[in-house]
């Protein structure tokens, strides 16, 4: 008994010295466009699309747990592997489709942020340059550990949005039923936001930050055990608070289904449940929309340099690694930059970002899967046969319907 | 036109000529045969229809970059051979360690260098990185190399000399084969090797470790994050782990087994010889946290009436110590510490003064298990570079030295 508990315990604390890089790239992934996408679900087609998040969580699971392992096992990033397995021309196609994907999803983040403090009043000319500024000071002036832990606290206020879940009292009963009931309609547009769901929530640029996490926290094969655990609760966490964004719509607008166009209207829709509903949904939106204002320039950044061999570290100075702070910097004014102009086509930009990681994710699952049944690399991490058909069917679904809504999206803009 | 130099960039794809001037083929990859040659292309590798063929280097009259025109034609099909470092499959965007620039760098390309004696052949001069290098593999094949020259001359060239790389092999056996040995290393400062092997992956690190003289190697590791330090120590077998425990200091010693699990630690404790086991073992007994832990046991204790001609005859047989002892203690009745003399006063007293009269005024010292907040604290207040450490009789138990404290700093 005593020698179960002293075991437990030594997992436990393991798995507190491991926690961070899979948990923080699942909550990310619950990003602004994420928040829009999952608000939009629940508004218009209420309860019914919340079957989707169990199929959704475990295939983010099997993407996230390949790049975590690729990580503890090999010590190198994926845009790394990417080079010395694919080459260099691979690579730079790679890197240039990632910058311009990751660009336009910067730009959402700002736009976000302009949104979110929109709703206490503030406007874009100052929320987007003061977040700007923060997010390029936050991983410049700090190191690893300190911004760990600034992501590590941005992941609680997530519960922002379970208290505002909770305070709109929805049919718990209902949301209960429709999430293992499956709903299939032959509806063009309830099929769409079913794509939209996986495509915001599998992204390429966290299979690039997830890995280069796990690298660059030290995490090896022996802490491997614990490591993925935290990639499953990270991703279970994730898609709770994907529940509770879908749930909170969806008892807002019970009576009356509606398409909205933006976050900010499904906080507002939740004004008349009760006074704190609609900040706390705002306050969600703020934090996630910063939070993944700070990560993706910083691990675009690295993802670029490491593919290309340039010099790359926040713990370099700015003349040893000058394309690796320029790239940076440059994402953070382009991305916030646009979001002030007055008539920038930001519709256009988000949906040119589906685009380009629509175009992205194929190219990025088929070489992880290469990549991870590699003997050289992976040596007895490798997949073993059962899993590689999870996997290979997880990444041709995934695939499939990254690819139907990059179709739908160049069909039909806006 | 006669080249001096060829891009390995240039030389792929690059046409190959028999007596006849018929064309046989293009070349594929290059080799080198590191037993034989360090930097000679030895093979050139030719794709002639399906199959490659194996030219050998004294089978080459001219190199160019309008082709390679042979002087014999007696050519063999290409085997796998593991003697040979081909450059397109075991370099090209591989890492490699810049023993000069004291970092991992990533080979975009390679320059070579022809040697026009009676027959051309092409040396490896340098390695190519940077935005220059990746100009020239993007444009590879699709633009041709004289204007590709012309385009990356406003770029600035990014290379490093052969003899300062050194190839990172994590597989015993080819590193063998390919005379690849990690020497170039050694001669690094130990913080530079240690910041390297951070930025490798597991295999490349342990093969390192594996392999370089073990005093380097306890020195580097010293210097590495502790929790990179056990799992480097716990892939290592159990004697080379033993061997590079036993060079480093007692207290670094034992804050690295700390990190290991006992049985691991155990393993590496039997496997230890000499005297510092033991020392190591009573360190290992101490928290972390405390003065115990911080400490290190090796400091030169001597007698209160020793005088300074004597004492300098003791600091001689002490030599391997002095590097890092910037104080002596002295120790009266019952081995009690009762003083310390910092070494530089030593330089103005004459050979018959005690070192008693040379001492501090005020013993500052602390207990083995003062917290190590509270060690810091001490080293601030009175501006220490060594605090002594007492056990409960008051005899000397080690030493904290100020690197300790700023390691404990840093890491908290």
């Amino acid at each position: 008994m005593l020698e179960t508990l002293a075991r437990f315990k030594k997992h436990i604390l393991i798995f507190f010295a491991v926690l961070g890089p899979g948990f923080i790239t699942a909550m990310v992934d619950n990003d602004s466009g994420g928040i829009y996408t999952y608000s939009q679900a629940g508004a218009r087609w209420l309860y019914l699309p919340l079957w989707t998040l169990l199929p959704i969580t475990v295939a983010l699971i099997v993407t996230q747990e390949m790049c975590s392992r690729m990580g503890a096992v090999t010590g190198k990033g994926l845009s790394d592997l990417i080079r010395e397995e694919f080459g260099l021309r691979m690579t730079f196609m790679i890197m240039i489709l990632l910058v311009l994907a990751n660009l336009t999803n910067i730009m959402a983040e700002f736009a976000g942020v302009a949104t979110a403090l929109g709703l206490f009043g503030v406007s874009k000319l100052i929320s987007v340059p003061i977040a700007a500024v923060l997010a390029w000071f936050i991983a410049v002036k700090g190191n690893y550990r300190s911004v760990e832990k600034i992501f590590l606290f941005a992941c609680v206020i997530y519960v922002a949005y379970i208290v505002a879940g909770i305070l709109v009292k929805p049919d718990w009963k209902q949301a209960m039923i429709y999430s293992v009931r499956p709903q299939l309609m032959l509806d063009s547009g309830y099929i769409t936001m079913l794509i939209a769901m996986v495509g915001t929530t599998i992204a390429p640029w966290m299979q690039f930050y997830l890995q280069a996490a796990v690298v660059e926290k030290g995490i090896t094969t022996k802490e491997y055990k614990e490591s993925r655990f935290e990639v499953i609760v990270g991703c279970f966490g994730t898609q709770i608070i994907a529940f509770f964004i879908i749930v909170a719509c969806a008892g807002a607008y019970r009576d009356h289904p509606t398409d909205i166009t933006d976050a900010a209207q499904a906080a507002l829709a939740l004004k008349p449940f009760s006074q704190w509903a609609a900040p706390l949904f705002g306050a969600g939106l703020l934090n996630a929309s910063i939070f993944a204002a700070c990560i993706l320039p910083l691990s675009t950044a690295y993802s670029v340099c490491e593919g290309m061999g340039f010099e790359s570290g926040i713990g370099k100075r700015w003349r040893e690694a000058p394309i690796f702070y320029w790239l940076y910097t440059l994402l953070i004014v382009v991305g916030a930059g646009v979001v002030i102009l007055p008539n920038f086509p930001l519709v256009q930009m988000i949906l040119l970002s589906q685009v380009l990681n629509g175009m992205l994710l194929p190219f990025i699952l088929i070489f992880m899967i290469i990549l991870i049944n590699k003997t050289h690399l992976m040596k007895e991490w490798k997949n073993p046969p059962s899993y590689n058909i999870v996997a290979w069917l997880t990444v041709i679904i995934v695939i499939g319907m990254t690819l139907a809504l990059t179709g739908i999206t160049i069909r039909n803009p806006g | 036109m006669a080249e001096n130099f060829l891009y390995f960039t240039e030389l792929l794809g690059l046409p190959v000529y028999d007596l006849k001037h018929r064309r046989i083929g293009r070349v594929k990859d290059a080799a080198l045969v590191p037993l034989i040659h360090p930097a000679r292309i030895d093979r050139y590798l030719v794709g002639a229809g399906s199959s490659w063929l194996s030219v050998r280097f004294d089978q080459i009259a001219t190199i160019s970059l309008d082709g390679i025109e042979l002087s014999n034609e007696k050519l063999y099909p290409y085997h796998a051979d593991e003697y040979m470092l081909r450059i397109q499959r075991d370099l090209l965007d591989q890492q490699i360690i810049d023993v000069n620039g004291r970092k991992v760098v990533r080979v975009t390309d390679v320059s070579l260098q022809v040697r026009h004696d009676d027959r051309d052949s092409l040396e490896v001069l340098e390695v190519d990185v940077g935005v220059r290098s990746i100009l020239r593999r993007l444009l590879q094949g699709w633009v041709p190399p004289r204007w590709v020259r012309r385009l990356q001359s406003p770029i600035s060239p990014n290379s490093i000399r052969w003899e300062f790389c050194n190839i990172v092999e994590a597989d015993p056996l080819r590193r063998l084969r390919l005379n690849i040995s990690n020497e170039k290393l050694e001669h690094m400062h130990p913080a530079d090797l240690a910041d390297i092997v951070e930025e490798l992956g597991p295999a490349e690190r342990e093969s390192i470790f594996e392999t370089i003289d073990s005093e380097v190697a306890a020195e580097a590791l010293s210097e590495i994050d502790p929790r990179m330090q056990a799992s480097i120590l716990e892939a290592l077998e159990p004697e080379v782990a033993a061997d590079i425990v036993e060079e480093m200091s007692p207290d670094q010693a034992a804050d690295a087994l700390s990190e290991l699990t006992d049985e691991t630690s155990a393993e590496i404790l039997e496997e230890m010889e000499g005297e510092p086991v033991s020392e190591v073992k009573e360190l290992l007994e101490f928290d972390e946290d405390t003065a115990g832990g911080m400490m290190n046991t090796e400091a030169i204790v001597l007698p209160e009436q020793t005088t300074l001609a004597e004492a300098m005859v003791q600091l001689r047989e002490h030599e391997d110590l002095l590097e890092n002892t910037h104080v002596l203690f002295l120790s009266g009745a019952g081995g009690r510490v009762t003083a310390s003399v910092p070494l530089a006063r030593l330089f103005l007293a004459d050979g018959d003064t005690q070192l008693k009269d040379l001492a501090v005024e005020r013993l500052i010292f602390t207990t083995v298990d003062e917290t190590k907040d509270r060690v810091t604290e001490l080293f601030d207040k009175y501006n220490l570079l060594a605090l002594p450490v007492v056990d409960e009789a008051g005899a000397l138990a080690g030493v904290i030295t100020a690197d300790d404290v700023i390691s404990v700093l840093r890491r908290s």
